[in-house]
Formats: C-alpha cells, structure tokens, sequence
C-alpha cells in the first residue's frame, strides 16, 4: 500500500466514531498497544520535548527503507505516534518526500498539532521529514 | 449579603454557551480570567465616543482620552492603596513589568557579586529577567526553596541574604501551588538587611485585598487580564523614591514633550516609564474591570472562590490515585494534581471535549516541576464566576476519563 492508501485507511477507521470521546478513546488503545521503545533509546538525542509531552523517535535505514519507532509519555500522543509509524515506517525516503501527511488533519485532531499545544507530535512530523531527507541523500551518495 | 452567583454570571456572556455539545465549564482562570460585559463595553465606548491619543494633543477626545486614562490611574492607585498615582505604571502585563524593574533597577544597584534571591515557585518571568539582568552585571541568582506542601521556608530567608544582597523576588500567590505567601514577613527581614523586595501579584490581585502600603513591599505587579480585564495591559507599582532613582526603561514618547502645545511634560513618574503611546483601550477598559471587581467586593470574591476551592478539594479526595501539589494552610483557588497512570495531556484532551477547559503542562514554572520530579501536572482554577455545579460536572467527567485507562 502507498502512503496515500494507508492515510485513507486510517481516515476510514475513525469514520466509525461519531463521537469525541470515541475516537480519543480509540487513539488511547493504539497508544497502549504500540510497541514500546527500548529504554536505551529513550534517550537525550531522540527526545522531543513539548511543553506538553514528550515524544521520542528513532530512524534506522535498512535496505533503503527508513525504520522508525517511536514513544511517547502521553497516551493519546502514543496513539498518534502510532499513527504516524503505520504510515511512514518502511518506506524509502523519496515516498516519504512525496507524500504530504493530511490524515490528522482530516481526523479532526489538528488541535494536536497546534505549535502552540506543542505535544511535541508537530516537531515530530518535521523530524520524519528530516531524517527522510538526510538518508535520501545518503542513498543518492551510494 | 449572600453573593449573588446568578447575577454575576449574567455579566459574562462567554459562559453561557456549549462547546463540542456539551455545557462549557471554564476552570483556567488563572490563565486568564473572562471578561464582563462592562469591559466590552467600554472598549466600544472608547471608540465610539471620545477616543484619541492620550497625553498629546490639545483636542477634545485627546483630552477626554487623557482624563479617562488618568482616572484608571487613580483607581489602581486605591484599589491597591499606594501612596500616590505617580507611583502607578502602565506596562504591557507582569512580565514587562518585572523586566523593567530588572533592567533598571538592576542598571542602577546591581554590581558586579551581588546577589538576588528569587523564590523556587516563581513563574518562568519571575526568573529569567533577574538570571538575564545577574548576567549582564556579573551577579548571582540565588534560591529560596519551598518545602513539599507548597511552603516558602522563609525561615531559611536570614542565613541566604548577607551583605551582597540587593533585592528578593517572590510571588504573592504561586501559579501552580496557590500557596499565597507571607509578603509582609519577607519584607520585614530584607528590610532589616536593607534589601528591596519585588512582588509578582499576577495571581493575588484578583483573589485577596492587596494594601502595598500595608505589606511595605518595594515594588508590586500584575496583569488586567487575569482581573477580569484586556490582554495587554499590566501594572507596575513602586515606591516613588526607587523608581525616581531608576533610570528610565525605554526611550522614545517623553521627548514629544516638544512638540504638545498646551501641557508641559513628562520627563516625571509615572511618564518616565511610559515611552510610546500605551495600550489607551486597555487601559480605560482595565478600568471597568477594576470597578467591576469592587461592586462585587473583594472580599466576597474571596470568600467565595475559598468555598469553591473546598468544595472541589473534598469531592477530589474521595477519588483514588490523586497526588496533590501545593497544600499550603493559606492558598486561593488552584488545585494542582496528577492521577495515577494518567498522563496530565491526555487528561486535559479528553477534559476539553467533554466542554471543560483546565491547564495542563509545566505551567511556566520548571523549578516547581523539578522540586516535586515531575513533567506537568493538570491545574483547576476558579474566578468570581464559577460554581459548585461546574465543579461537579468536573467530577462527573474526572470520573469517566479515569476509567478511560
């Protein structure tokens, strides 16, 4: 599936609740299911820290695919988090370049995105982009 | 007289309303406070009536401006008792006004090894205009700690301050612990060592009867916007002798002296510290607020939020896994918590879309998070306007997050 096709899935997944509380209550069980990061890397280096939560995100390349995991201490940013993973995990970085994230927005949840609430999942989405850009140009490097 | 909650409400259109379907509960005022229809009003007025820049021109709305402006002054001026109105002075809010003190102030006395101390409750702008300013002259910035309750341990204030110390910075009332702190005993020792003491008032000013001549504090602050009145506008009150001494903060309006036809100007306090045009709808707006607080009563305010508060901390203390900061004998309406295994965020999320707005985070106040090893906590807080109905719909949905987890 493309980045697109598992953005529609998850916006499909949540047209089932109408109500607030049953999609917040939807996010705080992926949160809790969401593998949890080894200790060692919840370190200094992948911490970003919001004034409201902090979010911890690791980025590996194998086969030229970018592998993140990721953590947070809040658990509906951890069911965000696990959002974000679903989409952008295992995909190359050119996919990830491509391809705009629109489906917290679409979800109604762009109040968690607001730099202001600064739950750390904004900075999140740039690190994504980041980490994407730099192993895209290790890979056009050989 | 029984406070007549009703009626009051009635004042702040704002609250009668829903959000996301739901009875809108506002439990954040100590982020900032509604505003009454009079305020609004006023605002209105001002434009539709008599405005023009204050201070300036030698027209009719300049000079009904001016004399509207002036006349907050006078009402800052009683309703915190100073000694005088050229001791009242117009900033932006509390942080500018702190920065202003600790520029100037500090241009003027602090040298190089001094010392300030500066409680370990402060708000974020209660702390780094003073590191900023010990920076600049080579001074040192020096903690007075509170113990677990959310006490200041001012019995430990004797043996911090010694011959290199210049000035004692210390919240009336705690934005996270509500703790409200004794002011007038801080004051009494670091006069007796000859240092100045500044008082953020941005958390009391709306909650107790301040009397700066009273306590004998140095220098008083706060903010119209948790006082019922506009974003924008603060206070800074000093002793005339001191602020006469500081030099000026900023440069810029009191040299269109030159240039006004009829009145002479303002090289003087209160002017000295007002470069610029200031913030004239605020002001005259911030007016309306002060007489709202005082058809109230200050008093009654207070009696009521206290009920409020024990109200809210009995119905707490039955639910299980509650942690509590700041329980000081003497506090105003906040209550700081954490729930076990509930992440402060998540619950101020959830809290919202059930249609009550709580804070939630490190509130600006890191040393206080640090004290107690802690990342955030979730904080209540009441106004004049709140009730014990709003409380317990607060519960209701405190209950039905916490089986969320």
């Amino acid at each position: 599936m493309t980045i697109e096709e598992f953005q529609n899935d998850i916006i499909e997944e949540f047209s089932m609740y109408d109500d607030w509380m049953d999609k917040y209550g939807y996010l705080i069980e992926l949160g809790n299911d969401l593998e949890p990061l080894d200790a060692k890397d919840k370190n200094d280096q992948n911490l970003i820290k919001g004034c409201q939560s902090r979010v911890w995100l690791v980025a590996d390349l194998v086969d030229g695919k970018i592998i993140f995991k990721g953590e947070s201490d809040a658990v509906i940013v951890k069911g965000l988090v696990a959002l974000l993973l679903r989409v952008v995990s295992g995909r190359t970085p050119k996919e990830i370049l491509d391809n705009e994230l629109h489906f917290i927005d679409d979800l109604g949840l762009k109040q968690n995105l607001s730099p202001t609430r600064s739950n750390g999942l904004l900075a999140m989405m740039k690190q994504i982009r980041l980490y994407a850009v730099a192993y895209d140009r290790i890979l056009e490097k050989g | 007289m029984r406070y007549n909650i009703k009626k009051i409400r009635e004042n702040f259109p704002i609250l009668n309303q829903q959000v996301y379907n739901k009875t809108f509960v506002y439990l954040d005022s100590a982020a900032s406070a509604q505003k009454p229809v009079q305020v609004l009003l006023k605002e209105e007025q001002l434009h539709n009536d008599f405005y023009g820049n204050i201070h300036r021109a030698a027209h009719f709305m300049a000079d009904k401006a001016t004399a509207e402006f002036e006349a907050v002054r006078d009402k800052i001026k009683d309703f915190i008792n100073a000694e005088s109105r050229e001791e009242i002075i117009f900033t932006k809010g509390t942080t500018e006004s702190i920065n202003l003190v600790a520029s100037s102030f500090c241009e003027k006395f602090l040298n190089a090894g001094d010392e300030i101390i500066v409680s370990e409750m402060e708000h974020h702008s209660n702390i780094v205009p003073w590191q900023l300013a010990a920076q600049r002259k080579g001074a040192k910035v020096v903690k007075l700690p509170f113990s677990d309750d959310g006490v200041l341990q001012i019995e430990k204030l004797p043996e911090l301050i010694n011959k290199k110390t210049k000035l004692i910075a210390v919240a009336h009332v705690s934005n996270v612990l509500g703790t409200v702190n004794p002011i007038s005993e801080i004051t009494k020792i670091a006069h007796e060592n000859g240092v100045v003491v500044l008082v953020d008032g941005a958390q009391a000013v709306q909650h107790i009867k301040i009397d700066v001549q009273k306590t004998d504090v140095d220098f008083y602050v706060f903010s119209a916007h948790k006082m019922y009145g506009p974003n924008g506008v603060g206070v800074l009150w000093g002793k005339k002798k001191l602020l006469n001494e500081m030099p000026p903060y900023q440069g810029g309006g009191e040299m269109i002296a030159e240039v006004s036809f009829e009145k002479t100007t303002f090289n003087e306090l209160p002017y000295k510290f007002e470069a610029g045009t200031p913030n004239i709808t605020g002001v005259i707006a911030f007016g309306a607020a002060i007489d709202f607080i005082n058809e109230v009563g200050i008093d009654e305010i207070a009696e009521w939020e206290h009920e409020l508060l024990e109200y809210a901390k009995s119905k707490l203390d039955k639910i299980e896994g509650m942690n509590f900061y700041g329980e000081s004998p003497t506090k105003t309406s906040v209550i700081s918590f954490n729930i076990d295994g509930v992440h402060s965020y998540d619950l101020g999320m959830l809290l919202d879309k059930l249609g009550i707005a709580i804070r939630t985070g490190h509130h600006c106040a890191d040393t206080v998070m640090q004290h107690f090893g802690i990342q955030g906590t979730a904080r209540i807080s009441f106004g004049m306007y709140n009730t014990k109905a709003e409380i317990d719909i607060f519960i209701a949905a405190l209950n039905r997050v916490r089986m969320m987890f």
